[in-house]
């Protein structure tokens, strides 16, 4: 047996394990349907879910939250934390303001979110850009003020102007600090969508697994927890493979 | 007259407890296509004058005028190569030695033509598309080279650029370097603490005193390339020059020894 094989088993091992008694437990009347459904009614559930269209706009719903707030918040905080990297008097502008904000959870801010943008989509997308904003902004600044001055001075005497220096020193030499800041806010992104959902929005997982919760549908709860660990699996999975791209010249981050 | 010119040159580093006296009073002049060597042990301020011509350091007193005209900051008529590798990781060797160029708008294809050259004069061909954390230390340091080459800095500024490589490949690169100089006749000032690099290379020596620098000797060098390590001129020569600088290593060891 090849080794791959071995490892592919031992990691198949333990999850079937735990579903194989996780099922018996439910058959045998251990536990009420309503406290831990079975693997087996879940899986029913899901394609349920599935078939009648419903998953498909949560999830995309979801998707379309994250994506916007992300953007957003992360569109902001690049250009500002670029400039707050490269400019001391920029920084001595802004930073005061950002330690105050940024320690606030951006759950903090569900209320006062309601206040200004009502129910729907608007607080939604502020409360999760707000998570994007705060680890992009910090990891660009850190990046741009840790760029190894032998870059510039090599660059400065090549005969490189502000602006070059910005575009092809600056920005790609922070980017490894720049796509660590993204990875973090995405991951902010993606707890607060579902957060937001259940307060202020009528579909999208977070919503959804509320609403099954009203009617004690908890095999639909757990058919949607998963689906959310799903997404949040596919989304780092993209942004790996954003981050091996973009960083394929880098030795690592301890380099 | 002279290509680069140091006239009464001073610089001394204001720390917060003390200040460094790194150079004093400097004189030196270079000819158009000469090869000069500042030799001397760590502390001596060699690094200093190369960064103060390269224009990244502002001297305290005196003057640095090159080509007729004195430095006041960085530019690619006074090219360096790094101690460090100070090659751009985010770029390929290719785009490396392309970004004076596009630097200066410089033509796509006049660019790839002296890109392709480059490679080949180096012996890169087969790293083009790398990224610099697949090559060697010597092959980055090729990199540097070319990158120099392409923007045809009449004066290479190079602060011990060799010092991290290993004998075989340090020697290597010695005459490849000897070679270029010999064909573009480029005026090359080469920081190094190594007695037999500077013999190897230079057609003069600037041996430089330990704290504050200032000029112990000027020799010139006259044997012609490549030189023999081995023979009797070279290493009496290097005797010569040894003591003068154990002598400024031993006051840079008991500096040391009274600052513990």
């Amino acid at each position: 047996m090849s080794a791959g094989l071995k490892s592919l088993l031992r990691g198949i091992a333990m999850p079937v394990l735990v579903l194989v008694l996780w099922e018996a437990t439910c058959r045998a009347g251990l536990v009420s349907p309503i406290m831990l459904p079975s693997p087996s009614a879940i899986v029913i559930k899901w394609v349920e879910w599935l078939r009648s269209g419903e998953l498909l706009l949560d999830v995309l719903g979801s998707l379309g939250r994250v994506t916007g707030g992300f953007l957003l918040g992360a569109g902001l905080a690049l250009p500002l934390g670029l400039f707050m990297g490269s400019s001391p008097r920029i920084y001595e502008y802004f930073n005061p303001i950002v330690q105050v904000l940024r320690p606030i959870p951006p759950i903090a801010w569900i209320p006062m979110s309601i206040l200004w943008f009502g129910l729907g989509n608007p607080p939604a997308i502020f409360l999760i850009s707000l998570g994007a904003f705060f680890p992009v902004l910090m990891n660009t600044i850190a990046g741009v003020q840790n760029v190894d001055g032998i870059y510039l001075r090599a660059a400065r005497n090549l005969g490189a102007g502000r602006s070059t220096m910005f575009r092809r020193v600056i920005l790609p030499a922070a980017t490894p600090y720049i796509l660590a800041g993204i990875r973090i806010g995405i991951g902010t992104a993606f707890i607060v969508v579902i957060v937001s959902e259940m307060i202020a929005v009528n579909n999208g997982l977070g919503y959804r697994i509320l609403e099954a919760r009203e009617f004690m549908w908890s095999d639909k709860i757990i058919a949607g927890m998963i689906t959310i660990g799903l997404l949040g699996l596919a989304i780092d999975q993209v942004m790996n493979a954003l981050n091996n791209y973009l960083l394929r010249w880098h030795r690592g981050m301890d380099n | 007259m002279d290509y680069i010119s140091i006239n009464n040159l001073s610089k001394t580093f204001q720390g917060s407890e003390r200040s460094v006296p790194a150079l004093l009073d400097i004189n030196l002049s270079l000819s158009r296509g000469e090869f000069v060597c500042l030799l001397g042990p760590s502390g001596c301020g060699k690094s200093t004058l190369l960064n103060s011509i390269a224009g990244f350091i502002q001297p305290s007193a005196g003057e640095i005028i090159v080509d007729g005209k004195p430095v006041r900051e960085p530019g690619p008529e006074r090219g360096v190569v790094f101690q460090e590798y100070a090659i751009f990781p985010w770029m390929t060797v290719a785009r490396n030695i392309a970004f004076g160029l596009e630097i200066k708008g410089t033509p796509a294809n006049e660019i790839r033509d002296r890109v392709d050259t480059l490679l080949e004069t180096l012996g890169l061909k087969e790293f083009r598309d790398r990224y610099p954390k697949d090559l060697s230390g010597g092959m980055r340091q090729r990199v540097a080279i070319a990158r120099l080459l392409a923007i045809d800095s009449p004066v290479m500024l190079m602060d011990e650029p060799f010092g991290a490589l290993d004998a075989l490949t340090r020697r290597t690169l010695q005459d490849e370097l000897l070679r270029i100089w010999q064909e573009s006749r480029k005026t090359i000032l080469f920081v190094t603490h190594s007695i037999e690099e500077s013999l190897y290379l230079a057609n003069r020596i600037v041996v430089m005193t330990y704290r504050p620098g200032t000029i112990k000797r000027n020799q010139v060098v006259d044997m012609p390339h490549p030189r023999d390590p081995s023979g009797a001129e070279f290493n009496e020569l290097k005797r010569e020059l040894g003591l003068l600088v154990m002598e400024e290593q031993e006051r840079h060891t008991s500096d040391e020894m009274k600052a513990l």
